[in-house]
């Protein structure tokens, strides 16, 4: 019989590590040199502004209605699964803490974010990929724009703007949706309902969840624009980074959130 | 660019893609308002060469010259410095597509100079003008022809007034009433603003019609580089079945195409 080796599957694991660390390394690289254009960039300030602006514009309020209606359900959801144990032990007036909790800790961050990479994520890559595809990132070297001062600073400087503002929003939706059944299906009226969720939240209860939304915010730039300009020639290779940059985005999020979860509840957050 | 003797020279210039190398060490010079074609086969190196002689490609060795710095040791602010003095109409146009064609000719003159909106919006309608498309201010690129992209390129590529003006391609992809009006436009443009154009191109024609000189380059190697007429009366075989469109035989183009990753067949 064979002696089954043990370094070939340790090597396999420890290919897969250096890669994904590879990765993160350039992530990180992308968004240090990002943040370093926003700052020391040879590029007008008003204008670099202004395209940070129009960004905002796209990324955050584009987001409003899509991320209202989803966490507005979400919000339903929730107090509907909660309610269904509850009404076991009787506690069916702790339903407004349980909404309220699950929606800023980790249900706000989390939708938004994935939202965000299904809107803006994916565009980020399809975008920059586009631009490499047809060299008008190489047009932009030519002229002296650094494409990555150009393109990824103002989407950077939007995203840690809007995907905070965008969790809160996603919060207040989220809470409102269970206010609906809470008015319906439990003895609360919307006053009480919405005083039970202010007795129910610590400031930390939302602040872990804007903390992990600006991580999310750097996570989802990174990965998108580190795919764009990863885009190999032709037009298929546009919609393979769209793909990766998807699936990574989503992926990472979710270690993040775990990680950053981990974290609060040792630290004595949770 | 105030300088003497060449604005742009190749010393020993080899570029490299990963492993392979695509220009296997060209020496050549390109002297101030002179029009220069370099004249190649796909796979001759020449959209390297040009891309290295814009700052896009590093050379692995040598030095590539470009009005006094040389572009293989430079640092990125250098690079800017001499960016600015040139422009580049790439061959499928490359304009940001999010922008119209008068925000694109606009973009370097926002960025790069502190003129007034209004002073910027009168430069731009006349590079328009010049390259004949004042009246397509406010299309977006994807509105555009393949003969309009690249015209607008053009003046996206003039809008700063550079010393040397490149082109990559220009009449590749047009049917030939679009590039012979492409190649009157460059040589109007030679008359009238006194710039060193670098032309890269494969249409022997348009190549012969408004260069000054010619490099030719097969193989990551430069063949000739000479005078219009020295060319025409080369004897060179590789240039005689250039100019007389003679199609390489099944071995040869085996042998080309091999050379391309190795240079020591």
């Amino acid at each position: 019989m064979p002696r089954l080796s043990v370094v070939e599957p340790l090597s396999v694991i420890g290919g897969a590590v250096e890669r994904g660390l590879v990765y993160l390394g350039g992530v990180a690289q992308l968004l240090g040199r990002a943040f370093a254009h926003a700052f020391t960039s040879s590029l007008k300030r008003s204008l670099s502004y202004q395209r940070a602006c129009h960004q905002a514009m796209v990324i955050g309020v584009g987001a409003v209605p899509v991320i209202s209606f989803i966490t507005f359900f979400i919000g339903v959801i929730m107090a509907l699964q909660g309610a269904y144990e509850l009404k076991r032990f009787g506690a069916l007036h702790l339903i407004a803490d349980t909404v309220a909790i699950s929606i800023t800790r980790e249900l706000g961050p989390l939708v938004t974010a994935i939202v965000v990479i299904g809107r803006s994520g994916s565009a980020f890559a399809a975008e920059i990929g586009t631009m490499k595809v047809t060299e008008e990132l190489d047009a932009l070297e030519t002229m002296a724009l650094h494409p990555i001062g150009f393109l990824v600073t103002p989407k950077l400087l939007a995203m840690l703007v809007m995907m905070p503002c965008l969790t809160i929003w996603a919060d207040l939706m989220g809470v409102l949706g269970g206010s609906v059944f809470g008015v319906t299906g439990a003895d609360y009226t919307f006053g009480t309902y919405l005083s039970a969720t202010r007795d129910a939240l610590y400031m930390r209860d939302i602040i872990t969840g804007l903390v992990k939304s600006i991580v999310f915010a750097l996570v989802i730039t990174g990965v998108g624009c580190q795919e764009g300009f990863a885009t190999g020639a032709g037009s298929e290779e546009v919609g393979r980074s769209t793909t990766s940059a998807v699936v990574t985005s989503i992926f990472l999020v979710v270690l993040v959130d775990l990680v950053f979860t981990a974290i609060f509840y040792v630290t004595g957050g949770a | 660019m105030d300088v003497d003797g060449p604005i742009i020279s190749g010393r020993d210039l080899r570029v490299h893609y990963g492993d392979r190398e695509i220009l296997h060490g060209v020496s050549f010079d390109v002297q101030p308002k002179e029009t220069m074609v370099i004249l190649g086969g796909s796979g001759s190196g020449k959209s390297t060469l040009l891309r290295t002689m814009v700052g896009l490609e590093k050379p692995t060795s040598g030095a590539v010259w470009v009005g006094g710095t040389n572009l293989a040791q430079a640092s990125a602010a250098e690079l800017d410095e001499v960016r600015k003095k040139i422009g580049l109409s790439f061959q499928g146009g490359a304009l940001i597509g999010s922008m119209t064609v008068g925000e694109n000719v606009a973009l370097p003159l926002r960025e790069h100079t502190n003129l007034e909106a209004s002073t910027i919006e009168v430069m731009v309608r006349i590079k328009l003008e010049q390259v004949g498309l004042i009246q397509f201010q406010d299309f977006m690129p994807s509105e555009l022809s393949g003969g309009m992209k690249k015209r607008a390129a053009l003046a996206r590529a003039m809008a700063m007034d550079p010393e040397i003006l490149f082109f990559d391609e220009p009449s590749a992809g047009l049917d030939p009433i679009v590039a012979a009006g492409i190649d009157s436009l460059i040589l109007n443009l030679k008359q009238a603003l006194a710039v060193t154009i670098v032309v890269v191109t494969h249409e022997l024609a348009s190549a012969f019609l408004i260069a000054d000189r010619i490099i030719v380059l097969d193989g990551g190697h430069i063949v000739a580089m000479a005078t219009t007429d020295e060319l025409r009366r080369s004897t060179h075989p590789r240039i005689q079945q250039f100019l007389n469109r003679v199609p390489d035989s099944e071995v040869s183009d085996d042998v080309d195409h091999l050379r391309l990753y190795t240079d020591r067949i």
